[in-house]
């Protein structure tokens, strides 16, 4: 018998996977069907997007700002090793635009904004908050859930785009003042490579990664058990995934993007 | 006559547990009708399936006659055990929150003053209204509380243990306010409570829930004269008796 209880475990875990894909899709599904019925609660949304993204634009400008440069040495140790020095600039617009800065941006509003809207529903929830929301004749799922997916899906394009030129400038300051590029080729070099494609995919995939932190942290705090602990685990289940999702999602837009 | 609030046998279980096994219960209009039964009996529970924010295995709950639906909220007010009060707003939108949203929506201002006039009516000081929830202490959440169950001037006002965790003063305090205000307002209530002070201030009837069921209702004034062993023991709080307590 003992021979067959890894096989159970492997049962029940997938089991219970498969259930909470479920749980989530049809989450996600009541959450866009609210979305798109009245009443719509402006004054909620306007707030989110102040806490979801202006709030996170020090913290994603300055992950952009540190990977550009970054990213500009490692190029440039790379590059020497077949005397393409010289590619800095274009790899670096590449690199940050259609990969860096939409997935480090993503995962840190992930680390920022799932954990806390998820610890501030759970402990609505916890407190009876989310019962006297409905007995006020309000539904939780437009006066909370809504807002936060609006907010986040919006603002993670801006906070994307913001990263992009930060980050291009962190590899600027580097190769300028350490590596020797001249200024204005390097700014000439950037902007005459990147094309427009590179720039909007990223920002798509900003909008999903924005989508992906709000929907999880909702979830898992509307669906938080009783207590402290309750609230916790909430925390920790919408970061953990939010950040797995990202990194997934990510690799299956880029290769949709790849094979368009 | 149809009552305010009719249930028949509502039945409520999570897992094996069965909370609710068979609830029949009416509630006229204006009565004042206060739950009693030990911690855990599933007071809590037959409130929140009333209100509709748990749904219940069985049974059928009227409203004036009509089967509750979503529409019924609108009619109801609710003070939460903890108070529940938003602590994301300031104490005035907390009290106005229905106002400021929804059919009956009215301008900030109107609002705003209904807000301060709930609050003094509650006995909370206009300078209340724009602290936060989490500055005040336990008995001001409790009326602001109550200030936003009643700021809609409901037909029906819910009162989840009013006065846990509040001294004796204050508990007294509340009890006074609560039956003031419920007959200022003619509204129909149904209070929970295992505080027998609360009692005799608030109730016209009383019902005891013993395991899931209606064991004892009658008016208030045959409180003292029932024979009922269970009921002797809940007022008297005898440890003997024949309700089992965990030692
Ligand atoms: N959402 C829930 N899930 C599981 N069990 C619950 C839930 N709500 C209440 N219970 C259980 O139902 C019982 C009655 O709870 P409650 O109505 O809160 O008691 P009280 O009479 O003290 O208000 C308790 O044993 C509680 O653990
Ligand atoms: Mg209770």
């Amino acid at each position: 018998m003992i021979l067959f209880a890894p096989f159970g475990a492997l049962g029940r875990t997938t089991l219970s996977l498969l259930a909470s894909i479920g749980q989530v899709a049809l989450f996600a599904l009541s959450a866009l069907r609210h979305l798109v019925t009245p009443p719509i609660y402006l004054r909620e949304i306007a707030q989110q997007f102040l806490t979801i993204g202006w709030l996170s634009l020090p913290v994603v400008g300055l992950t952009a700002l540190f990977t550009g440069g970054a990213l500009a040495l490692q190029i440039y140790a790379g590059g020497a090793r077949f005397n393409a020095e010289a590619v800095v600039p274009q790899i670096v617009a590449i690199g940050i635009t259609r990969e860096l800065g939409p997935v480090l941006g993503g995962l840190m509003v992930a680390g920022r904004v799932a954990s806390a809207i998820a610890a501030e529903i759970a402990t609505m929830k916890v407190t009876e908050q989310i019962d006297a929301l409905r007995t006020l004749s309000t539904d939780p799922m437009k006066y909370l859930t809504v807002p936060r997916l609006i907010a986040a899906t919006l603002s993670l394009p801006i906070l994307v785009a913001v990263g992009d030129s930060i980050g291009i400038f962190g590899g600027y300051l580097v190769s300028t003042t350490r590596l020797g590029f001249n200024e204005a080729a390097y700014l000439s070099n950037t902007t005459g490579f990147l094309e427009t494609w590179d720039v909007t995919s990223g920002l798509l995939k900003g909008a999903a990664f924005g989508f992906i932190v709000a929907l999880m942290g909702c979830f898992h705090g509307m669906n938080s058990g009783r207590g402290a602990r309750g609230v916790g685990r909430a925390t920790t289940q919408a970061v953990v995934s939010a950040s797995i999702l990202i990194l997934a999602a990510n690799y299956l837009l880029t290769e949709a993007f790849f094979s368009a | 006559m149809t009552a305010k609030i009719a249930l028949k046998d509502l039945t409520k279980s999570f897992g094996s547990k069965h909370v609710l096994r068979g609830i029949t219960l009416d509630v006229g209009k204006s009565e004042s009708l206060v739950v009693i039964g030990g911690s855990g009996t599933g007071k809590s529970v037959l409130l929140k399936c009333i209100l509709g924010l748990i749904k219940p295995d069985g049974g059928s709950i009227q409203i004036d006659g009509q089967p509750a639906s979503i529409k019924s909220l609108e009619s109801f007010g609710m003070l939460f055990q903890g108070a529940a009060l938003f602590d994301s707003m300031p104490v005035w939108q907390n009290v106005a929150f229905r106002l400021l949203r929804g059919p009956s929506k009215l301008p900030r201002k109107e609002a705003r003053e209904i807000a301060i006039a709930k609050l003094q009516r509650v006995g909370l000081p206009p300078e209340t209204a724009d602290l936060y929830p989490s500055e005040l202490s336990g008995g001001m959440q409790k009326r602001a509380g109550l200030a936003r169950a009643i700021a809609a001037e409901p037909q029906i006002i819910f009162f989840d243990e009013p006065t846990t965790g509040l001294d004796p003063i204050m508990s007294g305090v509340i009890n006074d306010l609560i039956s003031e205000i419920v007959s200022e307002m003619g509204a129909t209530t149904i209070t929970i409570t295992h505080d027998m002070s609360s009692v005799r201030a608030i109730a016209t009837h009383v019902a005891m829930l013993h395991r899931g069921h209606i064991h004892w209702h009658g008016p208030v004034g045959d409180l003292d004269t029932a024979q009922d062993p269970h009921l002797r023991q809940f007022i008297s709080g005898a440890a003997q008796g024949p309700i089992e307590t965990l030692r």
